[in-house]
């Protein structure tokens, strides 16, 4: 099941550029959870810092605090045990290339050292079943790289590898903005089903689709947070002039 | 039509065409020849070897050790199995480190002086003649020991192996793809085990390509061999004894004022670049098999 994210006070860096400023807000468990914005306002530093990899940059820095369910990511656990309860799906789809689409599956199991293999079997198509990929893959599992797959199938792999781990939260990094209109409807198919077992929280440049997918939507603008709500009050009636002049198309 | 679509003179359109045409074709033909000039000499010495040594091979080239001088016959058994020995002996100890190297500098050491040092060192390394590896060598296992050996032979080539890997490993792991890497770190995998599984997987193939290299080019070195294998007309495999290698056997025949021993050391060339082109056929084969379809 999901669990809710408490961020308070978060301000990230690259370098001396102060990427984030003093970001609080509750994203709830089991709800999608948008986070528009033009480009470069932050969204995806924001992400970055929900599961600790902006500090994978070396020249990345946080302070604040991010409450995963009970726990301060950034006090009370190490980046790599963070990662594996909160599941991430990127921009660009990155299936392993040299690995099966079955071992791309198994991959966040096997390589944490998880070796059984009739579990594996099991796992593997259940994620794939619930990334709605297996008819599609079913045949191929062990015969075809990744690689193979086209854009929109490669995004749904990527998302079955993050389910395999069994997350509690899924980030997504504007997982359709690289796809066909016909895969980014199954994405978005896919995130509805998904967000009651998981709370996710998705980044996006399409209002349209943070209006369909997700119950509450944040906009941000040069670093801030400036307006976080239901979404259909974003979109209606929103609090703050920029965000109505974001979406209304008046600037960005 | 629309007016703003600007149309050149007729004239100009046709030289351009014309000309794009022609230039086309010049560099096609510039490429085809760099090819042909590329691949000349390496056609050109394999037929030479096989004009020259194909007539004084036979089973017993590869069945029996040198005869004494005046005695017809006689072959290089032992020599081959003597490089196989030294070339297993370097590659055990280069790939490794080799690799290792590698991917200390490209994933753990970025921007770390310790890095940089290792890179210059690599690369100074690459360039230190093989004869002043075989003297280093013999200064450092050889004249301890007070003999030479098939491991100091090894050891030699495996340290001439080194730098190229190395270099090699470090580049291909910089073309893995950022995202690649993303895709293991957010999975909760540690570094480490991302590096080894992940990364280094994904570059295997030029890795593999890497230590290839190196392999073909110490596998013809003579020059490191002669202060620390030293060579062998008997049969012998053991690590602290000198040893036979094709190189040195080839040297020692070719500079040789015999006939017959000059016929020998070009069936010697012969068979030590076969044997170095079925090496290397054969790890591809075998690094190939795994691959899957549409892997990239």
């Amino acid at each position: 099941m999901g669990v809710e994210i408490e961020v308070s006070d978060l301000n990230a860096w690259y370098g001396t550029n102060h990427t984030l400023q003093n970001i609080s807000l509750r994203i709830p468990a089991n709800h999608a959870t948008a986070l528009i914005g033009p480009s470069g306002c932050g969204k995806s530093t924001f992400v970055r810092c929900l599961n600790r990899m902006h500090e994978t940059n070396p020249i990345g820095r946080v302070t604040g605090t991010v409450r995963v369910g009970p726990v301060d990511i950034y006090a009370q656990a190490s980046p790599v045990e963070i990662r594996r309860r909160i599941g991430m799906v990127f921009q660009r789809p990155n299936p392993f290339p040299t690995m099966s689409i079955y071992d791309n599956v198994a991959s966040g199991l096997r390589l944490n050292g998880f070796r059984n293999r009739k579990i594996l079997d099991e796992v593997v198509e259940r994620s794939l079943q619930q990334a709605a990929l297996w008819d599609e893959v079913k045949n191929d599992l062990k015969k075809k790289s990744g690689a193979s797959l086209s854009g929109g199938q490669q995004q749904r792999l990527c998302i079955a590898r993050a389910l395999a781990v069994d997350p509690e939260v899924m980030l997504m990094d504007e997982p359709a903005s690289a796809l066909d209109p016909v895969s980014t409807a199954k994405i978005e198919d896919l995130i509805f089903q998904l967000k009651s077992q998981y709370t996710i929280v998705i980044v996006t440049h399409n209002m349209q689709q943070a209006a369909r997918v997700a119950e509450n939507t944040g906009f941000f603008l040069n670093g801030k947070l400036v307006e976080f709500d239901a979404t259909h009050k974003i979109f209606t009636n929103p609090t703050d002039k920029r965000t109505e002049d974001y979406i209304t198309g008046r600037f960005g | 039509m629309a007016s703003n679509v600007v149309t050149p003179p007729l004239r100009a359109r046709t030289s351009n065409r014309l000309w794009r045409v022609f230039a086309n074709h010049l560099a096609t033909v510039a490429a085809v020849g760099a090819t042909i000039v590329v691949m000349a000499p390496l056609i050109a010495i394999f037929f030479y070897l096989i004009y020259k040594g194909a007539s004084s091979l036979n089973l017993a080239f590869f069945t029996q050790i040198p005869k004494p001088v005046g005695e017809v016959g006689g072959g290089m058994a032992n020599a081959i199995v003597g490089s196989g020995v030294l070339l297993a002996i370097a590659s055990l100890m280069g790939v490794p480190i080799g690799i290792a190297g590698g991917i200390y500098i490209a994933e753990f050491g970025r921007n770390k002086r310790l890095a940089n040092m290792v890179r210059f060192t690599a690369d100074v390394l690459n360039g230190v003649p093989s004869i002043v590896m075989g003297i280093a060598v013999f200064t450092l296992i050889v004249l301890p020991q007070k003999g030479f050996s098939a491991l100091s032979g090894g050891v030699a080539l495996g340290i001439m192996m080194i730098p190229t890997i190395t270099r090699t490993t470090e580049e291909m792991l910089l073309m893995v793809p950022l995202n690649v890497r993303e895709a293991a770190l957010g999975l909760g995998v540690p570094n480490w085990r991302s590096v080894l599984s992940i990364t280094l997987r994904t570059a295997s193939p030029g890795v593999i390509t890497g230590c290839m290299l190196a392999f073909a080019r110490v596998a013809g070195e003579t020059a490191p061999l002669l202060f620390t294998a030293f060579g062998n007309q008997f049969w012998s495999v053991s690590l602290n004894q000198p040893i036979a290698a094709l190189p040195l056997q080839i040297f020692v025949y070719a500079i040789s004022p015999y006939d017959e021993w000059h016929r020998l050391a070009w069936a010697g060339a012969l068979v030590l670049i076969v044997l170095i082109v079925l090496s290397v056929a054969l790890v591809r084969y075998v690094a190939n098999r795994g691959v899957l379809k549409g892997a990239s």
